[in-house]
């Protein structure tokens, strides 16, 4: 006899699917506000170009453009739902073959840029020492929900997966407060654990280096070139 | 006209004897940390040199400061906006730490714990960076005093655009007859390209006193701005991920006193001053077609205090009194303006700096006595000055993009002084043709003599005092100063004092971690001592005392 009789596999779908993506949205949120507001000075880069520019120069850009166009990607394959683009006459396989090849190049980039950039942090003695607490946690569990993620993406080719009538339902009907756990308790173990480690990243977005990302400098494209302030604080034109 | 005032410096190289009291006194103030052992917000360079980092005048390579767009418009030399966000992710242009040096320290450890043996124990040079033994192979004043010899000397840009055009005998003829050390700070620019490239908008111009600052809650570490500064002042924290530098000793020059450099400087060749300009009149100044007009344009910047529609303008612009009037009384401005002796360091950056310097006449003077002439006769010397025609192409090549005749009349005024003081001092009569030679009068070499040679303390520093009623923690959510993070600027804790400088590097990632709690808790409350003004006991300087019945 188990203790638990009633407790069944419906429950961990449940609090993996519809408990689960809250809490670490609330950690990412709640985590984001108090870094900002008790640890500023903490918002950086944390950049170690100082220290190694060659690799970097080549895996900095790679990694982190082809994760703008990996996110591109997660927006059109989650939020845009699949009775929309076949009302815009795209079929169903026309559709994923462009998200494969797109889908599959931009991963491969990533994984490649991150690669490198993993390299240089290990074998180049001053990085590897620049290298924080925080990184060694974050650092592997990015990239691991890259390499779900791209594992996921490559094996729709032998096992077709039509992952927006499965897993971008589920994320839809988060944000209406109305999670759909079995769209997601149905999908392909791979999917499922890109979606959990990828909530693990979120969760520990706010607390190691990821905080840069919401630290990209977009008022400066629209900002006279020099900033005037006055010494009591606020800055002036 | 839209008047705004700068505290502006300037530095008499003739009197500069490259001691370095002013590197080690700024290093001991603003950068004895962690993550900042290679910065040197004030660094002395002997010219001829590579200076530090190595070879930062090549613009061609580090794309420092600004250049002309096909319309004439100034626009950062390393690119405009779109070009530095889509570099976001690697700086093409940044130094290495190679480029500055690796900081070392040395294993005193086995002095002491060694066993005994046959062998004196050797303390081994060890990289402050990674920890592992390193060779010692650059410094901040590697090529210190021409150390190095002509390899060295080759490296130097402002040499090679020279050499262009000479040929390789005049130069070394030329390497045994000058030499001078430059010490270098932050320029505080007028039009900072620091400033124009950094994405955060971190950097600022203060508007009070002209001191560009690095927001330490707003820097997110992007380090255009180490690129973006031609004179590689902006230095960047690797153990924090900020940039910082130089601030002119702000928590000083509020208080009027001057900048540690300026107080420790043995030579007492720092002058610090007020100066009102034009804010208006820069940006088109910045951008005059020529580089050999930027010195001009720039003097042309800058307003007569002493002009009653300026004064009344700059009371409308809100500057104080007593700044109107320690700017009629600024030695910055006797020198730049009225005796028009100091000059720029690389105008040709547009980035209108300010900082300036009295170019040194003394190589001059050492060459024509080794050459058996008389080093302080009036028509010898004037001949030298336009005969040595390598030095001053050299510090035409420093102070005025090429321009040799700025240079020659700054060099000529100064001859004028030593040979018109030289006869007062021997009891001979006085040629009023010697000042009148120059541009000047009797009284205005005796007044630029008393300035220059006798500089006195009160006549140097004429810094007036910022003061904001109610400024107590203004503008700060949290008390206490801004930069008294864990690894910031302002921090004194266990991690941060002038030890750890020293201490050889520990084990694990650096002091800072993600998240951690700040500020050093067991100095709240206390004073420091850096903000003191010497009067009086401060508050808090020693522990509270015990009531009388615990």
């Amino acid at each position: 006899m188990t203790p638990w009789p009633h407790l069944t596999l419906r429950h961990l779908h449940i609090a993996l699917w519809g408990v689960l993506p809250y809490l670490a949205l609330a950690v990412l949120v709640a985590g984001s506000a108090w870094r900002y507001r008790y640890d500023r000075f903490g918002f950086t880069t944390r950049s170690s170009q100082l220290h190694e520019s060659r690799l970097l120069k080549v895996g900095g850009p790679l990694f982190h453009y082809a994760l703008f166009l990996v996110i591109g990607g997660h927006v059109m394959g989650l939020l845009v739902p699949e009775w929309l683009t076949r009302r815009l006459g795209v079929g169903e396989e026309q559709y994923h073959a462009v998200a494969l090849t797109m889908g599959g190049a931009s991963g491969i980039a990533a994984v490649t840029g991150l690669g490198l950039l993993l390299y240089r942090r290990l074998r180049v003695p001053a990085v590897r020492r620049a290298t924080s607490r925080g990184d060694r946690l974050t650092l592997p569990l990015l990239s691991l929900v890259l390499l779900a993620g791209l594992t996921a993406t490559a094996s729709s080719v032998s096992r077709p997966y039509d992952y927006r009538l499965g897993v971008a339902v589920w994320f839809r009907s988060l944000f209406t407060l109305d999670p759909d756990v079995t769209a997601m308790a149905h999908a392909p173990l791979l999917y499922r654990l890109h979606a959990l480690l990828a909530l693990a990243l979120f969760a520990l977005w706010p607390f190691g280096r990821l905080v840069h990302a919401f630290a990209a400098p977009l008022a400066y494209a629209a900002r006279p070139y020099v900033v005037y302030r006055s010494r009591g604080g606020a800055p002036v034109r | 006209m839209r008047v705004m005032s700068q505290i502006a410096m300037v530095m008499n190289l003739d009197k500069c004897i490259g001691c370095h009291t002013c590197s080690v006194t700024c290093k001991q103030t603003w950068t004895n940390r962690t993550g900042t052992e290679y910065a040197w917000f004030n660094n002395v360079e002997t010219r001829p040199g590579l200076g530090y980092p190595r070879g930062h005048e090549d613009q061609d390579k580090w794309k420092g400061g600004w250049r002309l767009d096909a319309r004439g418009r100034p626009v950062p030399r390393s690119g405009g906006r779109a070009r530095r966000l889509a570099r976001l992710f690697a700086n093409p242009e940044l130094p290495l730490l190679e480029d500055y040096y690796e900081p070392w320290t040395y294993d005193y450890e086995t002095l002491i714990a060694a066993p005994p043996g046959d062998d004196l124990p050797t303390a081994r040079p060890r990289s402050l960076i990674d920890g592992r033994p390193t060779a010692v192979t650059g410094g901040p004043n590697w090529d210190d005093s021409l150390g190095g010899g002509p390899e060295h000397l080759a490296g130097d840009p402002v040499l090679r655009r020279i050499s262009e055009k000479m040929n390789e005998r005049v130069r070394l003829e030329y390497e045994q007859a000058f030499m001078f050390h430059l010490p270098r700070i932050c320029e505080h620019c007028l039009n900072p390209s620091c400033v124009a490239v950094c994405p955060s908008g971190a950097l600022y111009k203060r508007i009070e006193d002209g001191i560009v600052l690095v927001d330490q809650d707003r820097c997110r570490g992007w380090r255009m701005c180490v690129t973006g500064c031609p004179y590689k002042k902006v230095y960047f924290n690797h153990a924090t991920g900020k940039a910082e530098k130089c601030t002119f000793c702000y928590p000083r020059v509020e208080a009027g006193e001057p900048t540690v450099c300026s107080e420790t400087c043995v030579g007492r060749l720092r002058y610090l001053g007020v100066l009102l300009y034009d804010a208006d009149r820069v940006g088109e100044a910045a951008s005059v077609p020529d580089e050999r007009d930027l010195y001009e344009a720039q003097l042309g910047c800058f307003l007569d205090p002493h002009d009653p529609e300026v004064a009344r303008a700059a009371e409308e612009s809100g500057i104080p009194h007593d700044w109107i009037t320690a700017a009629r009384r600024s030695p910055v401005r006797d020198l730049i303006t009225t005796y028009r002796v100091a000059l720029p360091l690389h105008p040709e950056y547009r980035t209108m700096p300010m900082v300036w310097y009295v170019p040194p006449l003394s190589p001059v003077v050492e060459a024509l006595t080794a050459g058996g002439h008389d080093g302080e006769d009036p028509a010898a010397l004037f001949g030298a000055i336009d005969a040595l025609r390598i030095p001053l192409e050299y510090l035409a090549g420093l102070f005025t993009a090429g321009d040799t005749a700025p240079v020659e009349a700054a060099l000529c005024r100064l001859a004028a002084m030593r040979a018109h003081m030289r006869r007062i001092n021997l009891g001979e009569e006085r040629d009023p043709a010697i000042a009148r030679g120059v541009g000047m009068d009797e009284r205005g070499l005796e007044a630029m003599y008393r300035l220059l040679a006798l500089a006195k303390y009160e006549e140097r520093y004429v810094v007036p005092t910022t003061y904001v009623a109610g400024a107590q923690g203004a503008g700060r959510a949290r008390g206490g100063c801004s930069l008294d993070h864990e690894g910031g600027p302002g921090m004194y804790g266990p991690d941060g004092g002038p030890e750890a400088f020293h201490a050889p590097p520990a084990t694990g990632g650096p002091a800072v971690t993600a998240g951690a709690p700040q500020g050093g808790s067991s100095l709240r409350g206390r004073v420091n001592l850096l903000n003191w003004n010497g009067r009086g006991r401060p508050g808090g300087l020693f522990p509270a005392r015990r009531s009388a019945g615990e």
